[in-house]
């Protein structure tokens, strides 16, 4: 158990860390002797050289994706999640005030989030009903997502999802949003 | 389950009461309860039956659109909350005996009227409001009796919005599309026995102030066996207009030109087609007098730009043979108590932010506060505005909090005195279960009581099999 949780240290750790030394003979890792090369492409490609035993190490360092919801009030909210999860019920389970009244079905668009640039060009492409419910949403931007469509993939880890702030009592100027 | 038993705890929290159990209630309700761990709410409905136009107002099609019923049930079912359905505000009981039994009221009853054209031979058999319409599809106990003629080739609908479009679908929609939702067994017939081929949706002003949204005109455009029937001269200039337009307006302009370009299948049965710059002057009656057989538009041009551009009359007219008129120019909020400040001009309860003017401790959200336009989204922001301006009232003092107040108890025992038949969330499950239940013999997903003495009937029913 000891290892498995120093492995996981290391792959965050590791993530870091390559950013600013290329020395693999520092890398824990590679002085456990479960390097799987990652690092030398930088952990940009989900298609990594992985080694002949491709098993338990791999799900470790692919499957955990860091997010950080930012809420309404700015409020950064860092939650640990898994490559499959839907960013939707990873809010909900995280207590994340996003209503999703629809129920991840494309009728709504209250599950509306801005997603930080980098990660926003990671996503694939909405498809058109997605399109239709995000232009309703108030607030709309090129950056716009129904979340309930936003599945966690390993180059997601980083990604920042941000509530819009679409109260009108946000408005002090008496600016009122268009219908519909 | 023991829902609707609570009054019995000596709680010296703030008690709520909710006028109105559909969207802005409920919204209200539930960012109420979360927002104070000692808050207790009552939600009163006039209907039997929860859940407003989420059940009475979505159209059979958009099931997903529902789905929001779960998380109201969820609210309801919250041991801090009861549901009292069949209790008429303004009328069993009155805001001023609400005021004295609670510590806040939230206005939230929606809008039940409809606004009307205006016109002469508005009354004429054949001519009726997309709500009424919508009631009768729906199962709204009201409209029941509304036995609409479908045996005309022509349907005109005035307005544009999505109620209109919603209306359109319904009435073109090949019977397979119906026939498993919870559609009301005799629209079903009713539609199925149906002459309507051509359905025009009319608009004063032009393409590009258009009230609908994409999703409802892809819709019509996806619409098997039907083609679109546009004129192009009414798009005259747009395409130019296209590049400078926001994100969803240009897409749902590009749809409609696709839509003129494209046509669809000649060889369809059914059409539909959108007509702008025209308003209804005179529904025109047949040569027998008795009923609609058409309709007199007038035609205009368009004064003024960008949001607050205007239809002005050129003075000629236009008259459209048929037999079916849906006028679906908007809802309307109606005043529910004299003790309530109502503005007649914009049929809403004046308020500040969700604060009634002039009258503490007497709130709005939803559609009576700002209006009848929105999805269920906008009416739930401005309903959890609502309740948080509820909640800041209530920590700066400004509701006055140790006043211990009865809450449900008192307006119980009072509306017993009275003999109204309050039902429970309990009960309404039974009914829900019973419609669930009918549902299935007819392979629908449910089947509407639309009477409210059997929905009464049937609360009482106690349910000995479990299946």
């Amino acid at each position: 158990m000891a290892a498995f949780t120093a492995v996981r240290a290391a792959v965050s750790f590791t993530q870091r860390f390559v950013r600013v030394s290329r020395d693999c003979s520092v890398c824990p890792l590679y002085r456990l002797n479960v390097c799987t090369g990652a690092a030398v492409d930088g952990f940009s490609a989900p298609n990594r050289r992985l080694p002949k035993r491709a098993g338990w190490v791999d799900l470790l360092l692919y499957s955990r994706v860091n997010v950080v919801f930012i809420d309404r009030s700015g409020q950064r909210i860092p939650v640990k999640a898994r490559v499959g999860d839907n960013a939707l019920h990873l809010a909900h389970k995280h207590g994340i005030e996003l209503e999703g009244a629809c129920e991840a079905s494309l009728a709504c668009s209250t599950c509306h989030v801005y997603v930080s640039s980098e990660h926003y060009e990671k996503l694939p492409e909405p498809e058109e009903r997605e399109d239709d419910m995000l232009d309703m949403a108030p607030m709309l931007q090129e950056n716009s997502r129904l979340s309930c469509q936003i599945i966690l993939t390993p180059e997601l880890d980083g990604m920042e999802l941000t509530l819009p702030k679409v109260t009108r009592n946000f408005y002090v100027d008496g600016h009122v949003p268009k219908p519909h | 389950m023991l829902t609707g038993v609570r009054g019995l705890s000596s709680s010296s929290g703030p008690r709520v009461c909710i006028v109105g159990g559909g969207p802005a209630g409920f919204y209200t309700a539930q960012q109420l309860l979360k927002a104070r761990q000692d808050a207790a709410v009552d939600i009163y409905e006039r209907l039997p039956v929860p859940f407003g136009l989420v059940r009475f107002g979505v159209a059979p099609d958009h099931p997903e659109v529902k789905n929001v019923i779960n998380t109201f049930t969820q609210t309801a079912q919250h041991e801090r909350c009861s549901f009292h359905g069949n209790v008429n505000v303004g009328k069993d009981v009155t805001i001023d005996e609400l005021r004295q039994a609670y510590h806040a009221v939230v206005l939230s009853y929606g809008a039940e009227g409809n606004r009307s054209m205006g016109i002469p031979g508005e009354d004429l058999p054949g001519v009726f409001s997309a709500k009424d319409f919508v009631g009768w599809y729906n199962g709204l106990p009201s409209n029941k009796e509304l036995h609409p003629d479908l045996s005309f080739e022509t349907a005109v609908i005035l307005g544009q919005g999505n109620v209109a479009l919603d209306v359109a679908r319904i009435l073109l929609a090949p019977v397979e599309m119906l026939k498993e939702t919870d559609i009301t067994q005799n629209a079903l017939e009713a539609l199925a026995g149906s002459k309507v081929r051509r359905v025009l949706i009319v608009g004063r002003r032009g393409p590009l102030q258009i009230a609908c949204t994409i999703k409802e005109l892809r819709e019509m455009v996806n619409l098997p066996n039907t083609r679109a029937d546009m004129l192009p001269a009414d798009f005259e200039g747009i395409a130019e207009a296209l590049k400078d337009l926001p994100r969803p307006r240009k897409r749902l302009t590009e749809l409609m030109m696709k839509a003129v370009k494209e046509g669809g299948d000649d060889k369809a049965e059914k059409c539909w087609g959108l007509r702008f710059f025209r308003s209804p002057v005179e529904v025109l009656a047949g040569a027998d007098e008795k009923r609609a057989a058409g309709i007199r538009l007038a035609l205009n041009k368009l004064e003024g730009s960008g949001e607050s551009v205007r239809a002005e009359v050129t003075g000629q007219l236009e008259d459209v043979d048929c037999g079916l008129i849906i006028s679906s120019i908007g809802y309307k909020s109606i005043p529910i108590d004299p003790a309530v400040p109502f503005d007649p001009r914009r049929a809403i309860v004046p308020n500040e932010m969700g604060r009634v003017q002039d009258t503490a401790g007497l709130y709005c959200s939803g559609w009576v506060k700002r209006g009848p336009t929105g999805v269920i989204a906008t009416t739930m922001n401005d309903s959890f505005d609502t309740a948080r301006v509820l909640i800041q009232d209530m920590e700066a003092g400004k509701l006055d909090l140790s006043v211990n107040k009865p809450g449900a108890q008192a307006i119980t025992a009072l509306l017993q005195t009275r003999g109204v038949r309050m039902v429970l969330f309990s009960q309404w499950e039974k009914i829900n279960a019973e419609e669930e239940k009918r549902g299935k013999s007819l392979g629908k997903a449910r089947e509407k009581l639309l009477d409210v003495d059997e929905m009464l009937k049937i609360r009482n029913v106690f349910i000995s099999i479990f299946f």
